[in-house]
């Protein structure tokens, strides 16, 4: 029976194939037998908020409703994601959509796609290997957000900056980018200053003894540049418990990343200060893409910035949050 | 004569186990009174709810060290049983958190407006799910006679999945502030509420070990199960009982770090406990081939590695050399803890003191 079923899907592809081949017509995705085949690869949805609300977005698109025919692997771990890519393979899927564990090692597996004619999209995160392995890669840019972030406090022009900053796990992506920014700003202006850079692992309760550790040592401060939210809301604990006024029209500036639902609404009760976004809605890029592809249209751009927000305390609004939170 | 018996009384206390946290706990005490003596102020303040709070880095390390404490009476038992260890307990204390969050949040999705059940009752569940973890883990243990970091090495995979699944992968958030008593501060009370958590599971462990045989039969299962045995013991429920104690110290752990934060992240939530907690009884030198233990040592082994961590917080250890430094003073800690080098030591310290004693008379 399953070979049966492999067997008629084998056909109606080729069929689909040809068909796009021919007069670059259409498939009406309706069909049981237009259903474009996809493989997609992805880190372990339990990872973080983040990747749940990607998990999610992805699940949301490809969907037989919109004319895919989706098989999901996840893993946090490189050689199981290949292993993973290499059953896709095998099961000859039209696309393979990868959000790689680890940047090295993806090569072989890439030709191996391109030899059997599957076109590779790479989200959320790119990976070290040669640019015409993949048609497209959707991605955010860590360092934007770390500098929309930075130009944000900035541009609240208080007289001296003197930051608690509370980094993510060290040499990952996103505390790469959202350090860099402001690295660059204290050591080019004589009026920022780093009362301490820690990294907390991106974990609320690290983060909260590493702001108890600034106050019991009774270093002034006015700022706290958490690298997340869980470790912005660790931070914040400790600071209430200090009887330290935090957010709008408070002592001290919190800022956080991510747009999680709960980070949003402390902002808009106005507890916070600023939160960035780490936008994990790819499958709509991506939806977008493969319908070019399908119609014989290579993407415009390989490499796709997604469009990403840095959320004001005073100008969030209730829509915002239902709309941007995860 | 009496400088003899001080002598004696203090090589006394050099044989003892509990030597070797304390010696550690000392020496972070001379080295943060000659740094900074700042470090030990406790002053007295108001939070942002106007509750009266005490703070300083001792609070601080008190209130942090908690979870480990605690942690530390199950491992401690575990050890000593089983000649292993439970590398399971940070997984499964998110699969007890997140029991807890899931019954609170009850029907009502992610992000509740009230608490949908009393928070005891919460508390109760996860303590049956995490002594029935615990159960597995002491069944894999004793009766397939599997090593137990081999054995506990399935929860340390799958609890974080597990915890996740529990909660349909949502972040559940606690809005009522009642239910971060346990792990913050009660209104009206200026000390930490794990920290008198702690102090109970303290009392009970030492009245469990002062009324009951458990102390002695864990001992004589660790140090030979086979003639433990012969004695008319039962090797295999022994083990069985500690890991399901640990579950159970597991349960205390997870309502406290859950009501910390009052949400829970399923990937970071005590993060590495587990090797602090293995620490923490290797510290107190205790073989961690199993046998003979000191609880109370262990325990102490538990508050200086927090001691240590916020001593490192404090005088800001560069955020990437943070584990290095830890890496160091633990290998010199636990060397100097193993039992061979103590002997040395002792045969050393002996050789040296009846001279010294002569000459002074």
């Amino acid at each position: 029976m399953k070979k049966l079923l492999s067997l008629m899907l084998a056909v109606a592809m080729i069929f689909a194939l040809a068909a796009c081949g021919g007069g670059g017509e259409v498939v009406d995705p309706t069909e049981e037998a237009g259903l474009i085949k996809v493989g997609i690869i992805n880190n372990d949805p339990n990872e973080s908020g983040y990747r749940t609300a990607n998990d999610a977005d992805m699940k949301r698109v490809f969907t037989e409703e919109n004319g895919y025919e989706a098989s999901f692997a996840y893993s946090l771990k490189n050689d199981e994601q290949i292993a993973a890519a290499q059953k896709f393979i095998q099961d000859e899927v039209d696309y393979l959509l990868i959000s790689a564990a680890g940047t090295a090692g993806w090569d072989t597996v890439l030709k191996d796609a391109q030899d059997a004619g599957i076109q590779v999209i790479l989200f959320d995160r790119t990976i070290d290997a040669d640019e015409s392995l993949y048609v497209a890669s959707i991605v955010s840019d860590m360092a934007k957000e770390g500098q929309t972030a930075v130009d944000w406090l900035a541009s609240q022009a208080l007289e001296a900056y003197n930051v608690i900053h509370i980094q993510g796990v060290m040499g990952s992506a996103a505390q790469i980018g959202r350090t860099g920014a402001l690295d660059v700003m204290v050591a080019e202006n004589e009026n920022w200053n780093l009362v301490t850079q820690q990294t907390a692992e991106w974990n609320a309760e690290t983060a909260q003894q590493i702001v108890q550790a600034v106050i019991d040592s009774g270093k002034e401060f006015n700022v706290v540049y958490a690298e997340n939210d869980d470790m912005a809301k660790g931070a914040v604990a400790a600071l209430d418990a200090a009887g330290i006024t935090h957010g709008v029209d408070g002592d001290v500036i919190i800022m956080g990343f991510d747009c999680n639902k709960w980070a949003l609404e402390e902002l808009l009760n106005g507890n916070w200060n600023y939160d960035g976004q780490c936008n994990p809605f790819q499958a709509d890029y991506i939806d977008e893409i493969i319908e070019g592809l399908e119609k014989g249209e290579a993407p415009a751009e390989k490499v796709v910035i997604m469009e990403e927000k840095g959320f004001d305390a005073t100008t969030i609004t209730q829509a915002d949050v239902d709309q941007y939170g995860i | 004569m009496k400088k003899n018996s001080v002598k004696s009384a203090f090589l006394g206390l050099f044989r003892h186990q509990i030597f070797i946290p304390i010696a550690a706990l000392l020496i972070l005490v001379i080295f943060n009174l000659v740094a900074d003596p700042s470090f030990f102020k406790i002053t007295f303040g108001h939070n942002n709810a106007g509750d009266p709070i005490l703070s300083g880095n001792l609070m601080t390390i008190f209130n942090n060290a908690s979870e480990l404490a605690i942690l530390a009476i199950g491992m401690t038992l575990v050890t000593a049983a089983s000649g292993g260890q439970d590398i399971s307990v940070g997984a499964t204390i998110a699969i007890a958190g997140s029991v807890i969050l899931r019954i609170l949040c009850g029907a009502q999705g992610p992000r509740p407006e009230s608490m949908q059940a009393p928070i005891i009752v919460a508390f109760l569940v996860a303590c049956v799910v995490t002594m029935l973890f615990g159960a597995f883990n002491g069944v894999l243990v004793s009766y397939f006679k599997i090593q137990p970091m081999v054995a506990t090495l399935i929860m340390f995979t799958a609890g974080r999945s597990i915890a996740a699944w529990i909660n349909n992968n949502q972040l559940p958030v606690i809005k009522d502030v009642s239910f971060g008593y346990f792990g913050n501060y009660i209104p009206g009370i200026p000390i930490p509420t794990p920290v008198f958590i702690a102090i109970l599971c303290m009392i009970i462990i030492a009245l469990v070990l002062k009324l009951t045989n458990l102390g002695l039969y864990v001992q004589a299962v660790g140090i030979n199960s086979h003639s433990s045995r012969l004695n008319g013991l039962n090797p295999e429920f022994i083990k069985f009982i500690t890991y399901v104690i640990m579950g159970l110290c597991v349960a205390v752990a997870g309502l406290i770090k859950v009501s910390r934060i009052s949400t829970i992240n399923y990937s970071v939530i005590a993060k590495d406990i587990e090797m602090d907690a293995i620490l923490a009884v290797a510290l107190g030198g205790n073989a961690l081939g199993g046998g003979k233990f000191s609880m109370t040592a262990s325990i102490l082994g538990a508050y200086v590695i927090q001691f240590l961590t916020t001593t490192l917080y404090k005088f800001e250890v560069p955020s990437d050399a943070l584990p290095a430094y830890k890496a160091i003073v633990v290998i010199i800690l636990v060397v100097l803890s193993a039992p061979i080098v103590r002997e040395k030591l002792g045969q050393l310290r002996k050789k040296i003191a009846p001279e010294k004693a002569t000459g002074e008379a």
